[in-house]
């Protein structure tokens, strides 16, 4: 092994060490995704007792639950897992080792995954079991929106964890809602259409709005929706490549300004 | 003398006008321990992170083993290392954990081996499996030092490391250092408020007030010059001026 994927799958060990030692860590993984899903799954089966002329509403609406989380968990496994060394002092130690700030952005990239993988097999697990919800009949299009929903979550998380670099502690809230920011405007539960004109617009320039269009058009029509794909691909890619920019930008400015040594206080 | 740490006028103001550093230039010489010494605020902290690459420097220029930290970072990174009463380790990783991660961030060989043996010398290896939270800080301090010395480093700075150890374990942590520094040539820069301890400890002494060096050689020459019967002395002869 190179020393630098040594190096890479040390920081992430790190953090592996760490589910293996914090019940409440691992909880988080399932505790919020778990309840998420019982609760909102079954108002969905109730409303859809109920109304029932919108069809495919428990499709919809689960599947939709699922992919959201994913987004969620790939930024919180970037963000959240960088305040992990802020609270533990351990930042500095990290960064006058031999790892570079490329390195580590690999590195918590591969914990993100991890994590993600850890949540989701749950939730899908779950889901089948509670609501016979298989989101493998998707089939081959959940590959593509899902990546999409995980590169929006790392765009998003990298943004998250060069602005607590910079600004300490007053943007360490970012860690916990910044992906919420953006979700009225990624048309999870709901079409773009139903938006006013003006958050339209705005959704248009979210990767997450085009797959969670594309989820519908494969739950209806079973289509392989290529459209939403190449916006969402699209977008993603600018997005990856100016968040990288800026953390690099930030990590600079935040070497200049002597305030490594002070993130958290 | 061989030369590992070449440092010419290195300048930090912070903000565009705040003089941390103020134009310093020194050398560090292959296996001496070098104290930096000063009043707070005095640009001990701001010079070492420069020297680490933590802090970009405003202008002046810093070769460590004849590299650039700018350029050569991983390089120089992986031959040094540092410890401080300012950080610590990941809570609930246990102490075995934590070290484990630093060596394989380092390329240890052996790292199991080199753990055992580092946690034994600092009489620590019967706290291997405790998580890091339950440790009292005089044993994290010992952690932080075992994780410094890991990589076998050819250079260690150190900001203050004993600031939060009683006298007895920091003398025990003293002893132990210029142990390893005789055994392995190691080199230390090391910053600490306590001047009995630098007196003793360093061979070597920069004298920093407000970013500028006011006094370099070894202790006995720096007491000669500001006319103290000891460090403490000379160092509160600098810190109230006009008394
Ligand atoms: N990141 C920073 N931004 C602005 N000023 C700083 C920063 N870090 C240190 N300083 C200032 O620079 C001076 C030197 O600080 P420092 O190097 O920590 O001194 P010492 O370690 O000798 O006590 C102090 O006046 C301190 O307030
Ligand atoms: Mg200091």
């Amino acid at each position: 092994m190179s020393a630098r994927s040594q190096r890479i799958l040390a920081y992430t060990i790190r953090h592996l060490y760490l589910y293996k030692r914090s019940l409440p860590r691992l909880m988080e993984v399932f505790y919020w995704p778990v309840l998420d899903l019982l609760v909102w799954g079954f108002v969905t089966v109730y409303l859809s007792r109920q109304g029932g002329d919108l069809p495919q509403f428990v499709t919809f609406f689960i599947g939709a639950l699922i992919l959201w989380d994913m987004l969620f968990r790939s930024q919180q496994g970037i963000s959240v897992s960088f305040l992990e060394d802020v609270w533990s002092r351990n930042l500095l130690n990290i960064f006058v080792s031999p790892l570079s700030a490329t390195e580590y952005i690999f590195s918590l990239l591969l914990l993100s995954i991890i994590k993600l993988i850890l949540t989701s097999t749950v939730m899908i697990t779950l889901a089948w079991f509670l609501y016979q919800f298989n989101i493998f009949v998707m089939g081959f299009s959940l590959i593509p929106l899902v990546a999409n929903l995980i590169v929006m979550g790392w765009a998003v998380g990298i943004v998250t964890t060069a602005l607590i670099l910079r600004f300490g502690q007053e943007a360490e809230v970012l860690a916990w809602g910044v992906a919420l920011l953006f979700q009225p405007v990624s048309a999870v539960f709901y079409p773009v259409a139903v938006l006013p004109w003006f958050l339209r617009v705005i959704a248009n320039y979210i990767p997450a709005a085009h797959v969670f269009e594309g989820m519908r058009v494969v739950f209806t029509t079973g289509a392989f929706p290529t459209k939403e794909i190449v916006w969402a691909a699209g977008l993603n890619v600018v997005y990856i490549a100016l968040s990288v920019l800026f953390f690099y930008w930030n990590f600079k400015v935040v070497k200049e300004k002597g305030l490594l040594a002070k993130v958290g206080e | 003398m061989n030369v590992l740490v070449e440092v010419k006028g290195l300048t930090k103001a912070f903000n565009g006008f705040k003089l941390a550093v103020d134009d310093i230039s020194f050398e560090m010489y292959e296996g001496e321990i070098l104290g930096l010494i000063g009043p707070n605020g005095a640009g001990k902290t701001t010079t070492l992170q420069m020297l680490l690459g933590l802090t970009t420097p405003t202008a002046g220029e810093i070769r460590i083993f004849g590299l650039d930290i700018g350029s050569a970072r991983e390089e120089i990174l992986r031959q040094v290392n540092f410890s401080s009463s300012y950080i610590s380790l990941p809570f609930s990783l246990t102490v075995e954990e934590n070290l484990t991660v630093f060596s394989r961030l380092y390329n240890v060989k052996e790292h199991k081996k080199r753990i055992r043996e580092l946690l034994s010398i600092f009489e620590i290896l019967d706290i291997k499996d405790t998580p890091t939270r339950r440790l009292s800080s005089g044993q994290i301090t010992r952690v932080c030092l075992c994780k410094a010395l890991l990589n076998n480093p050819r250079i260690l700075f150190l900001d203050e490391p004993t600031a939060s150890l009683d006298p007895d374990i920091a003398d025990k942590t003293r002893t132990l250092l210029r142990a390893i520094k005789k055994e392995r040539g190691l080199s230390i820069l090391y910053t600490s408020h306590n001047m009995k301890e630098m007196e003793e400890m360093c061979d070597r002494l920069i004298f920093m007030d407000k970013g500028r060096i006011i006094a370099a050689g070894d202790p006995e020459s720096i007491m000669k010059k500001f006319g103290g019967r000891s460090l403490e002395e000379v160092f509160i002869k600098i810190a109230r001026p006009g008394q």
